[in-house]
């Protein structure tokens, strides 16, 4: 009785206080904000003066003048992103090959030997070191260089205080296609790792804008990608042009595709904010803080650590099974033929519709947990499928050729065209994102139906892209 | 040989009874909240004082959710709560809206507003509206070096005269200023400092007699209630998660002080 006596009470008093709503006009909330804003501004012209002009404004004023003007913005946007993709991949590249002959030339071949002599059953030893062991060596000097070199350089711009001016520059378009201009924000974050991108997208308030971001988070090239990328157009795109050439052909080709993404970006958002997620996007104001000399060590200690780490070691969590999965397709045998030769065997001609073939489809199947084993798990499957002895180190076990040379001739002689090479590129822009990045999505959104989207949108879009290509393609040649 | 004893007078002195708990947030003293706009070093002032290594960065909306870290100073452990950044607590966005619950109903002893002190007028608006919710507060004006930059110069007096709370100059990004915050901190939780906050001056008298008539009401039905004055305000202004909290019991239950139920 006494609960029902409570709650009456309340009720009594809620509607006391709305009586007096009533009372006092719909004005008094903006009367209550106006007397404090009078009062901020009294205390603090009180309290602050200006001595002489004030320079260091005025610069960060002149600065921003061109960074986020209406000509300049977008370029200077380019050729940063540009500038720290080049370091990016350039950097890379020497302490990759450096983990690579210490974790995959030392440590591989030693293991062996022990198994060996400690007896291991052959699949024994296949599954865990050639399976699980290498795909985790992979992972790390693949992914490990070019995140400890793109990550503190990120956060070194977000220290100096560019993030904002992109979110600035990049606001107009989002907002046409119905979106968040931070969206722009977790677009950025996106080029490092999509799973940290679509974490990211928590600076959006709005749930709809919000959604909308984590869905086209995965448009945004991630680390993982780019070297399948960069890879693929050296020996493609610049084996059509002068080798004097070819350097600059397939970089443009690679920012192409990056630049691409953008475009899908802002075309998948305006289709979502016009169908299923219609919305007038919010506005929001944006503070375009003072520019910051960065604090360097501090910087590479919180990015590596926050970061790098971070990501790499759910990387290597999902690689494991992975490379177990691979070592078991390539050698369980069903009628004479391994698992995989099975299945590419069935994709291939359905694939070749869309200029792509059954070892891509398959080896995106297997590297759904992270995109860096694409391209070794292509290469693995091409010398089993086409059954190319005296290359790699038996069926079933990844490697990575010595020589970009080599891998051309490798994936040629597997009946590979230029029209291959510009598919897998398109098709590693449009395909679902990792499972890190899946599972992030839907830890983010609660949402079976939403992850659905996010996973299987980007495949429809990939195949459709990859068929017009192709079609365009044999339509010309 | 008067030196040493005037060290130990000094603020500066104490520096070296700071101890950086991170995580470890057993048995603490004292609770704090750390508010302010965003994009004004809130995180780096909560890393500086707790050896946690929240992310950092030079744009807006970085800390979510809060986070909470320790440190013991002077023998006193205190809880440190980083709340997410906001231009004010009025309204419903889930980032003022943790803010301003933690506030209300967490009871920090001692709430650290971080202001921009290049940006003085705007970071005040959020500063009263916590003075009106809080008793014990300590200003920490971050961000002097960008301020000697800009050649401002603030009177710190004049200011903590104006909002009758502690205002210390600070630039948390190279540590500066660190010192005589913990200073001030100690001495509003301890209540060595008596804080004298600024309130606004309800200008119409029908709404501070329903404000009154409120309130009255309120401390009847939720004796010891803190901040029964805002309380009415919200539910003048038709809050829905207050009106929520109290249909739910949540109110009640704040007030048979719970400081940890809202979040």
């Amino acid at each position: 009785m006494e609960s029902i006596e409570k709650d009456k009470e309340i009720e009594d008093l809620l509607s006391a206080a709305n009586a007096a709503r009533w009372e006092l006009g719909v004005n008094f909330h903006d009367t209550i904000i106006e007397s404090i804003y009078a009062d901020a501004s009294r205390i603090a012209k009180s309290a602050v003066s200006q001595k002489g002009s004030n320079n260091a404004y005025e610069k960060d004023l002149k600065i921003d003048r061109i960074i986020t003007s209406r000509w300049l913005g977008f370029p200077i946007m380019l050729l940063l992103l540009a500038l720290v993709f080049w370091l990016t991949v350039a950097g890379a590249n020497v302490p990759s090959a450096f983990l690579a002959s210490i974790l995959i030339d030392g440590v591989h071949p030693w293991l062996k030997t022990g198994a060996a002599s400690l007896g291991f059953p052959w699949w024994l030893s296949g599954i865990l070191l050639d399976g699980a062991y290498l795909s985790m060596a992979w992972v790390i000097s693949v992914m490990l260089p070019p995140m400890a070199i793109f990550f503190p350089l990120f956060t070194l711009l977000e220290d100096l205080g560019y993030l904002p001016r992109v979110a600035f520059n990049m606001d107009n378009l989002f907002r046409k296609a119905g979106a968040h201009g931070k969206q722009a924000l977790t677009m950025s974050m996106g080029f490092g790792c999509n799973a940290a991108g679509v974490i990211a997208a928590r600076v959006i308030d709005s749930p709809r804008e919000r959604l909308i971001a984590i869905i086209t988070n995965n448009f945004s090239l991630c680390n993982g990608r780019w070297p399948t990328q960069i890879l693929i157009a050296t020996i493609f795109i610049g084996g059509l042009v002068p080798a004097g050439w070819a350097g600059l052909v397939s970089a443009g080709a690679v920012v192409g595709i990056a630049v691409l993404g953008i475009g899908f970006s802002l075309l998948v958002s305006w289709g979502l904010s016009h169908s299923v997620l219609k919305g007038e996007a919010s506005s929001f104001s944006l503070e375009l803080p003072p520019y910051r000399p960065p604090r360097v060590l501090q910087t590479l200690y919180t990015s590596l650590l926050d970061r790098t780490l971070f990501v790499l070691w759910r990387a290597v969590v999902f690689a494991v099974p992975a490379g177990m999965v691979i070592w078991g397709v390539a050698n369980i045998e069903v009628n004479d033929l391994s698992l995989a030769e099975h299945i590419i065997n069935a994709t291939n001609p359905a694939a070749l519709l869309f200029g792509l073939n059954g070892v891509i489809i398959l080896a995106y199947i297997i590297a759904i947990p992270a995109n860096e084993i694409v391209i070794p798990t292509i290469l693995m499957l091409t010398v089993l499928s086409s059954n190319m002895a005296g290359t790699g180190s038996g069926s079933g076990v990844m490697f990575e050729l010595e020589s970009v040379t080599d891998t051309a001739n490798l994936l040629k002689s597997g009946g590979w065209t230029a029209l291959t090479g510009i598919n897998l590129m398109l098709f590693s822009l449009l395909h679902n994102p990792c499972s890190t990045t899946i599972y992030t999505i839907y830890k983010e959104t609660h949402s079976l139906k939403w992850t659905l989207v996010s996973t299987f949108l980007p495949i429809v879009l990939g195949l459709i892209v990859c068929f017009f290509t192709t079609q365009i393609w044999f339509l010309l040649t | 040989m008067k030196t040493p004893e005037s060290c130990e007078s000094c603020p500066v002195h104490h520096k070296a009874n700071l101890q950086k708990l991170g995580l470890n947030l057993d048995n603490t003293d004292f609770v704090l909240a750390l508010a302010g706009n965003p994009n004004t070093g809130k995180s780096t002032v909560f890393n500086n004082l707790t050896g946690l290594r929240q992310h950092t960065g030079n744009w807006p909306g970085k800390t979510v959710s809060r986070a909470e870290g320790a440190f013991s100073y002077n023998d006193r452990r205190y809880k440190m709560v980083d709340l997410p950044g906001t231009y004010s607590l009025l309204s419903t966005s889930t980032d003022e809206e943790v803010a301003r619950n933690f506030i209300l109903f967490g009871k920090p002893d001692v709430t650290v507003i971080v202001a921009d002190a290049t940006r003085l007028e705007r970071n005040l608006n959020l500063t009263l509206q916590i003075l009106e919710i809080t008793d014990r507060a300590v200003l920490c004006l971050n961000m002097m070096d960008e301020a000697r930059r800009s050649v401002l110069d603030i009177d710190l007096r004049q200011l903590s005269k104006s909002l009758g709370i502690p205002v210390i100059p600070a630039a948390a990004r190279s540590r500066e200023g660190m010192e005589s915050l913990l200073k001030a901190i100690e001495d509003v939780a301890t209540g060595a400092y008596k804080c004298r906050p600024h309130r606004l001056q309800t200008r119409s008298p029908k709404l501070k007699h329903a404000l009154d008539n409120l309130s009255q009401q309120l401390e009847k039905k939720f004796p010891g209630l803190p901040n029964l004055k805002w309380v009415a305000l919200r539910l003048l202004e038709g809050d829905n998660s207050i009106i929520e909290a109290m249909r739910s019991g949540e109110l009640q239950r704040i007030q048979e002080s719970n400081p940890e139920i809202i979040s």
